[in-house]
Order: C-alpha cells, then structure tokens, then sequence
C-alpha cells in the first residue's frame, strides 16, 4: 500500500447547468448499460434465440396451413416476429432494474451529486441500441426463410422510425414492472405475463379474422397489432389502414403515461427501502 | 465549531419499529468517529440518513454545516459511502468502474483520468485495473469499493461495516487503509458490530442499542468503564499452582483451578506481562501458555446494559445473508 495519506488530492466538481448534467449523467449510465450487454452474452442470446426460434417453428410447421391473403407468409410473419423480438428486447429494462435494485448499487448512485432518474433513461437507450441490432440481425434471418422486402428507403426510415419510438415506450412501460416486483425471476415471468398474450392475440402470426368474436375485437384494437401492421405494410406493401397513425399515437401515450409513473415509483421505492 | 459531523435528536421508524429513538452526537473535522453496536441497533439507518438516502422522521443531522435532507445536493459532494456490500458494478472493469464514479461525482475528465491511476496504483489494483469485477476476490472488491468512493476526495467519508465478513488477512489491510486515510484531514465515520475494530481505528466511540446512544467517549475511557484487558496465564503440570497463586503480586486475581489458569486484569499489558513472568521465574513455576484477552462488544453491553449484543451470532447471520445475495 504506497501513500494512502497522497489521498488529499484535492480535485473540484465542474459547474453546468442541470439539463448538462442530467444528459451527461445519463450518457455515463447508458454506456455503463451497452457494456453490459456486451458482455452478458447469455441474456443477449436467450433474446434473439426466441424470435428467431419462433420465426422458424411458424415459417415451417404452421406456415403452409396458414392463409394470409395476398402476400407470402414470410412476408406476413416477420412483421410479427419483428415486434415480438422488440418487446421481449425491451424486457430486458425490468430485470436489469431489479438487479441494480438488489445489487444495492443504486444506493451508491444515490448517494452521488448525480441525477437519479438518469439511471432509468440509461436502461432505456441500452434498449434502443440492444433492439436496433437485434432487428438488423431478424431482418437477416428473414430473408434467409424467404422474406423479401418491398420498401422503399423513406419506408424504411419509418420502419426503423416505429421501431424505435415502440422500444422507447415499451422499455418505460417494462421498468415500472420492474419496480413493482422483488426479484429477478418475478421480472421474467411478469414481463412473459404481458408480452405472450400481447404477441398471440395479435396479427403477428395469423391474420384475426378468423379469431372468435371477443379474441378478434380486442386483437384488433391492442398497440401490438397497430404497430405490425403498420410495420407490415411499409416492409411488404399490405394494406396499412389506420395502423399507421394508431401506432404512434398509442406509443406516444404509454411512454406519457410510463414515463412520469417510472420516476414516480423509484423516488418512492428508494426511499422507504428499509434498512 | 469545528464538527464535519453534527447529528441532533435523530428518529426514524419503519411502520412500528422505532429504529433511532432520538440519536446525538457529532465528530471533530478530521477525527474517526466509531458507531458500535449489534445488528439491528441503527447503524445503517444512521449512515443511511446522513448519506442522504433516507429522509428522518425528526431532528436534524449536518455533514459540513449543511443539512443533509435540506441541502442534500451539497452535502452529496462531499461525502463517499461504502456500505456493507460491495455497491459496485460486476460487469465493468475495476478502471470503468472509477471513471465511471469519477464522471457521476462530476469530475472534469482529466481529474477522474488521473484519481482513476491514483487510487488504482494506492490500492493495490493496477494488475487487476482491466479485469471485470467478477473475477474479483472478496476484499479486492472491498477495496475497488473503497477506492470508488474516493474518487472525488471526499472530505467526509462513511464506512458501513467495512470489514464484516472479509478473511482476517483483508481485514488487516483494511485497517491499514482506514488508518492512512484517518491520518489525512478526511473525517471518518465508521460503524462496527467489533469492539476492538472500534478502539483500533476510532478517535471516538459511541455505543448505540436500539435505535439509542448508550455511551460515548475515548477508547480509553470506554474500556476504563467497560473492564479493561485481562492476561490469562496456564500453569504447566510440573509446577506448583498454589505458589503461583501467591507469587503473582495483583488485587484482581481470578482463578480457575482444574484449568489451571490464572487471569490478571492489566492496563498497559506488555509490562505488566514481563513482571509477571519474572516473578514467576524466580518462583521456578514454568508457564504453559499466556493470552492477553479484549474487552468484547458482548463485554460492553454486559456492563452497560446488563444483557449480552449477541453479536457473534448477528455477525455469523450476516455472513449468511451477504453470501445469498451474491
């Protein structure tokens, strides 16, 4: 041990205005969350190996029984995987929040001069990155069983628009469960809870007409289904109906809604912690 | 007033649990203040508050003049927290892991770049520097640890337990680390379920249970209070134990003869020691073994309050539950 007293070195805090310090803080954060995802390779796979696993299974055991009118079911499922891929993508905010809950270094944090809700946004951006990549590498396997796109690069700009805008409202809506449960296999199933019954009963694998009555009003007005059908429309060329604007508006207001009830439960979460 | 520490009346419960029952004391700028006390008897709480990371129920408590619930942004930069486990991130390199703490406490990049080598190279991590924390030993993460809420100089630093479940070689190296630290003008705040980690390091005690202060002074005048130190000699079979009885020349003599041992109450141990074994060797009485014996947190709380800590026991449940959570 050489010199502990040589510790004195005095060093000042630099002075910025708030909104600085709130998009340095969450920039450290996010660069700290795209680095875990590098090197937790296991939670990276387990994420992509599902979609893509799921994409297999429908393209060859259910894709000849399926009827998906005009276009070709590679065409019609990707869409649906697509989105899948993203919100299970997005999951990854709630288990990685109870971690850092756990881990007691959200204590730490907090007991920097740094602005603590950085912390939730920085798990968001590593959704936003973590979901680009993971879309890159479906769109490949897609054209791999036989997807072939027909956007044009304005639809892909929206394509890649959407994806992005529902990862955002989707990763705020996951880290208030993220907040609500205890432990980090409550965060897996809970999310599992919300995100399957979400993707099945939904246009993401077959088209609702055929589903009953109930099944079929409520498929048919759910986010999920906006967004892959607007998504299905610019990659494919589908009829794109209302989807289109439903899905924004829809994103819009549950990242409006999450957003402040996030930040709202972790103030209250990490203050009546006890001991 | 020169006191970095201020704390007035302290009260905080958790639904019917009273945990501090209106706490006071303070801590001169630049002195090491131990808290001691068992499991359960407010440590955390206490560090928690003036930590700012929880709000009390009533009175007040002040890190460098500064309120810690009013002025809780102030007092942030100034203080560094090392709680009972490792609060650091597993997945980054013990370097990242600086810079990052470096960049939350708002150092320009150049002061976290160079703090950063600093503290790597002062505890003793620069071989480690580009390794996940993973890989780390139990008492490299305590000082990576350590070293992260160090990174900005703090002027008040809070140790919560610092060396509980740590291997007794750490713990020896930890000492040395608060001790340099100690010796710079930092202001420490230890807290301790160990008497004798307290009267090592401290400069000043005070003795919590149940959320309560029930003592507070010097080591010294904590153990003059408490019993001191006793040596505890066993006489070899071959020598006569009764002569040795009356060889010893001491007012507080305490004998246990099928265990053939004699204990003597002593304050300044090593000379006492000497005399001792001279006299017994002009008697020809040869001595098995000696022992010198502290005065325990349990031996404290016996005087003080007439019913043992059980610390040993908290201590052991501790260890377990720091093993769950890893």
């Amino acid at each position: 041990m050489n010199q502990i007293s040589a510790l004195v070195t005095k060093v000042t805090p630099e002075r910025h205005s708030a909104i600085y310090w709130f998009l340095s803080d969450s920039w450290v954060l996010t660069r700290r969350s795209i680095k875990h995802i590098t090197r937790n390779l296991d939670q990276l796979l387990s994420l992509i190996l599902m979609p893509i696993m799921f994409l297999i299974l429908f393209r060859y055991v259910f894709g000849g029984a399926i009827d998906t009118g005009g276009t070709t079911y590679p065409n019609f499922l990707l869409a649906g995987v697509l989105v899948e891929s993203l919100a299970f993508g997005s999951s990854n905010t709630t288990v990685n929040i109870v971690l850092d809950l756990k881990r007691g270094i959200v204590d730490r944090f907090r007991s920097l001069p740094m602005n603590s809700s950085a912390l939730l946004s920085s798990h968001v951006m590593a959704d936003l990155f973590r979901n680009t990549i993971s879309s890159l590498i479906m769109l490949a396997a897609g054209f791999v069983v036989g997807f072939r796109p027909t956007a044009d690069p304005l639809e892909w700009v929206m394509v890649f628009g959407l994806l992005l805008l529902f990862t955002f409202a989707m990763s705020w809506f996951c880290a208030i469960l993220g907040l609500l449960v205890k432990s980090v296999e409550a965060a897996q199933w809970i999310s599992f809870l919300f995100i399957m019954p979400l993707t099945f009963a939904s246009s993401a694998f077959v088209p609702t007409d055929d589903m009953p009555t109930a099944l079929r009003i409520f498929a048919d007005n759910q986010p999920f289904t906006h967004v892959i059908e607007a998504m299905r429309a610019w990659l494919v060329g589908t009829p794109i109906g209302n989807a289109g604007w439903l899905s924004v508006v829809w994103c819009v207001a549950i990242t409006l809604v999450s957003m402040p009830a996030a930040a709202w439960l972790f103030r209250r979460q990490t203050q009546i912690s006890p001991v | 007033m020169d006191n970095a520490i201020v704390v007035e009346g302290l009260k905080k419960s958790y639904g019917k649990l009273q945990v501090l029952d209106g706490i006071n004391f303070a801590a001169r700028r630049g002195s090491v203040l131990g808290i001691l006390g068992p499991n359960g008897a407010g440590k955390t709480t206490t560090v928690k508050i003036l930590s700012t990371l929880l709000k009390p129920d009533g009175g007040r408590a002040f890190i460098n003049g500064y309120d810690v619930v009013r002025e809780s942004h102030k007092v942030r930069s100034s203080i560094g927290l090392t709680g009972q486990y490792a609060a650091v991130d597993e997945y980054l390199s013990g370097e990242e892991n600086l810079e990052m703490m470096g960049r939350l406490y708002r150092l320009s990049n150049a002061d976290t770049k160079s703090r950063t080598r600093e503290l790597l190279r002062q505890f003793d991590l620069v071989d480690a520097a580009s390794r996940q924390l993973r890989t780390y030993s139990g008492g490299m993460r305590r000082r990576i640890d350590l070293a992260a809420s160090l990174i900005a100089s703090p002027s008040v630093l809070f140790l919560d337990e610092p060396t509980t479940g740590l291997d007794p070689r750490s713990r020896l190296l930890m000492w040395d680390i608060i001790k340099e630290l100690a010796a710079g003008d930092t202001t420490i705040l230890l807290t301790t379920q160990y008497m004798e980690e307290a009267d090592w390091l401290a400069d000043e005690i005070v003795v919590i249970d149940r959320g309560t202060v029930i003592t507070q002074g010097t080591p010294s005048e904590l153990k003059a209070r408490v019993g001191s130190e006793y040596l505890e000699l066993i006489i070899a079979e071959g020598s006569d134990f009764e002569t040795a009885e009356n060889v010893i020349m001491c007012d507080e003599l305490y004998i246990d003869r099928p265990r053939r041992s004699i204990s003597v109450a002593t304050r300044n141990g090593v000379r006492e020691l000497k005399e001792i074994l001279d006299c017994l060797e002009k008697a020809r009485i040869e001595v098995e073994s000696v022992s010198l014996h502290r005065p325990t947190l349990d031996d404290v709380f016996l005087t003080l309050t007439g019913r043992t800590a059980t610390a040993e026991n908290d201590h052991g449940q501790t260890e377990k539950k720091e093993k769950a959570k890893q």
